[in-house]
């Protein structure tokens, strides 16, 4: 995959290359936005890092004029500005995803990750299977091996979103984010009660486990 | 807020404006100034009746004199017979007049005069007799007032003179029905005087206290209005408007100093967490030095949470975050948050129950309330024992529109209810429980934004936590 990481801190922008490239990104590297935003309209990346605050053009002026120009590329903005309409006005501008710094780069993989696979899945999908697990999203059911589980619609709507990002981390914001569709801050893990509770029902009788936990970022469900 | 629609709320509304402008100090001092007008309207209107009244009393005493003298004359010069003639000769001459004559003998038996008999009153100090008289002329049945001097003539004789007083009676009630009309009109126009003066000055106080409020809810851009005609409440609203662009100038400050620290500090606080990360990758998987390295990085993710915790309720303070505000359904956001939370309650064996009769309108910031709600919720089940019944209700009683938290836990002592929403506050038998301390005032902060109010009550045993919130058909 082929990212454009346009980030004005040196440092930061050291690390993100480094650590993107270890996890197999190919990464081109802009400082400011006038330069961030002739490559991003030359080249053909795969996903933008684009910081909000930026010298010559700011992030959300990139992103406007490369939308504004019919190009496509998912954007993924990062931003020390965290307020509910910093995050608005960011996805209106035409950013797919919004992380605040200070972020995990396991956070960032993740949704990196699901940006990428976003622009290859955009037919809608009516089944997702993962080994034995088969969802029906017409019908809201769930099989595995045969056997009919019964999930209520917020687990329906959990397990979906793991489906969707089989064999991809999906940390526990992107969960609340796209399960439960709040953007806060829990003070506990309220997320790994709930994924307990799935695991109870789609992984505790059938074997192997499905529904992994991925230490310090955050779950997956992949075949074996 | 606009002006309540209903009858009763708008009777309400005036009934509190007359209570304000009766509580008002301006109309305190204009009662006060009120009664010193009647006091000196009772003076001045007093005097003049002393002195109408009196000039008119002195008047009649100098005629009643001048005739006595007159009369006393005559008889001196002309004897008996002179008298008796020139005082029938007067009473004939106007039967009906205002003077009154009398000559009587040492038995007290009338010779000459218009009066049937001699009075039985006495007469006062200065030798005047007051008297009913007889009418004489039209109103025949009518008994007058009358005032009368007796003159002692030699041979035991006496003669009384006096005047009808019914005209002198009669002014003076007109003097003294003037004067309490006076007096009354008076006190009433002062009275009215001050209602408006006070109503005026109470408006303007009203308007600086309102602005106050708002002030103190977080919007420091707002000022006093001017009137314009620089009297001194345009001076009193020019010195408040320079102190306040003086304190929005030192939050702004303050404000601009937090963020550069959040600046500084957050950066190389998550340089330092990634370096650690990416160190920490580099280890051997099952080592120690792994585990140590992400144990390290857990902790500075801490304290970047602390950091980012005290950044966003210092944002929130600063009041001008509305943008994201949108009416939304409290009843669905607390049956959203029940459904998050009732699993992590039921691990711990709590039971979380919401109850709320339908939807309830606020405008607000979606996130945020969750956030704030997130936080109490969060701290009922910590607090609360094994076992403990949480209890999550939204309701409405039309002005207010309430959420409440209520928990099983320890509580908060009357005396700490105030502290425990200070930055970093936490109760001495709480420091075992993880936490921030932060919680509590990331929800005032956020009740604050919405114009919300939260309670402390007991809710025996445990907290009850509730926020009043304005709904949607009053903001």
């Amino acid at each position: 995959m082929r990212i454009l990481l346009i980030e004005d801190d040196r440092q930061m922008a050291d690390y993100l290359r480094k650590a993107l490239t270890e996890v197999g990104a190919l990464v081109d590297h802009a400082a400011d936005g006038r330069e961030g935003l002739l490559l991003a309209a030359g080249g053909d990346f795969d996903v933008l890092i684009v910081d909000r605050m930026l010298p010559g053009l700011d992030g959300l002026g990139i992103v406007r004029t490369l939308r504004a120009s019919g190009n496509r590329t998912p954007v993924l903005f990062l931003s020390a500005l965290g307020e509910v309409d910093d995050r608005v006005e960011g996805l209106r501008a035409g950013g797919d995803d919004y992380l605040i710094k200070p972020f995990a780069f396991s956070e960032l993989h993740a949704r990196v990750e699901a940006l990428l696979r976003r622009g290859v899945a955009d037919a809608p999908e009516t089944r997702l299977r993962v080994a034995d697990l088969e969802m029906d999203l017409l019908k809201r059911e769930v099989v595995r091996a045969g056997r009919a589980i019964q999930l209520q619609p917020r687990e329906f709507r959990l397990l979906e979103c793991l489906m969707r990002h089989a064999g991809q981390v999906v940390t526990r914001t992107m969960l609340l984010e796209q399960v439960w569709d709040y953007h806060f801050d829990p003070q506990t893990n309220v997320i790994d009660v709930h994924i307990s509770r799935l695991r109870a029902k789609i992984d505790k009788d059938f074997d192997p486990p499905l529904l992994q936990t991925v230490r310090g970022a955050g779950y997956m469900i992949r075949a074996g | 807020m606009t002006a309540p629609a209903h009858p009763a709320g708008a009777w309400t509304g005036l009934r509190a404006r007359a209570v304000g402008i009766l509580r008002s100090s301006t109309f305190r001092f204009a009662l006060l100034y009120v009664l010193l007008i009647g006091v000196s309207v009772v003076i001045l209107l007093g005097f003049i009746y002393w002195s109408t009244a009196g000039y008119m009393d002195r008047q009649t005493a100098a005629t009643i004199q001048a005739e006595i003298q007159g009369l006393a004359e005559q008889y001196r010069r002309r004897g008996l017979s002179g008298l008796t003639s020139l005082i029938s000769e007067r009473v004939a001459r106007d039967p009906a007049g205002a003077s009154v004559y009398l000559l009587v003998d040492e038995d007290l038996d009338p010779i000459v005069g218009n009066l049937d008999r001699w009075p039985t009153e006495f007469p006062d100090a200065d030798g005047w007799i007051g008297f009913r008289l007889r009418a004489r002329g039209p109103d025949r049945n009518d008994e007058h007032e009358a005032r009368a001097q007796v003159f002692r003539l030699r041979g035991g004789l006496r003669l009384l003179v006096g005047r009808d007083v019914r005209d002198l009676e009669a002014t003076r009630a007109l003097i003294q029905d003037a004067l309490a009309w006076g007096l009354a009109i008076t006190a009433a126009l002062a009275l009215l005087g001050s209602w408006l003066m006070s109503a005026s000055l109470v408006r303007r106080l009203e308007s600086i206290n309102q602005i106050s409020r708002e002030i103190m809810e977080g919007d420091l851009s707002r000022r006093i209005p001017l009137s314009g005609s620089g009297d001194d409440f345009d001076q009193l609203a020019v010195s408040l408007n320079r102190m306040l662009e003086r304190i929005e100038a030192l939050m702004a400050g303050v404000r601009q100093v937090s963020d550069n620290i959040a600046h500084d500090m957050r950066t190389p606080l998550t340089r330092l967490r990634n370096k650690l990360e990416l160190l920490g990758a580099e280890l051997p998987a099952t080592g120690a030095a792994r585990t140590l390295a992400e144990e390290t990085v857990a902790d500075a993710e801490e304290m970047l949470a602390t950091f980012n915790a005290l950044l966003r309720i210092a944002r929130l303070e600063s009041g001008s975050r509305r943008a994201a505000f949108a009416p939304l359904d409290l009843a669905a956001l607390a049956e959203d948050l029940v459904e998050l939370y009732e699993p992590v309650a039921a691990e711990r064996g709590q039971h979380l129950r919401l109850s709320a009769a339908g939807p309830v309108c606020v405008v607000g910031d979606r996130d945020l309330l969750f956030q704030a709600l997130a936080n109490l919720v969060d701290n009922a089940i910590k607090y609360s024992p094994p076992g403990g019944e949480l209890r999550l209700s939204v309701g409405s009683d039309g002005r207010r529109a309430r959420v409440l938290v209520a928990d099983r836990g320890p509580g908060i002592p009357v005396d700490l209810r105030d502290k425990v929403f200070r930055r970093f506050f936490r109760a001495d038998d709480s420091r075992s429980t993880p936490g921030s301390g932060l919680g509590l005032s990331l929800v005032q902060a956020v009740a604050q934004l919405h114009r919300a109010r939260i309670e402390l009550t007991d809710n025996h045993p445990g907290l009850r936590v509730t926020l009043w919130l304005v709904p949607c058909q009053h903001q």
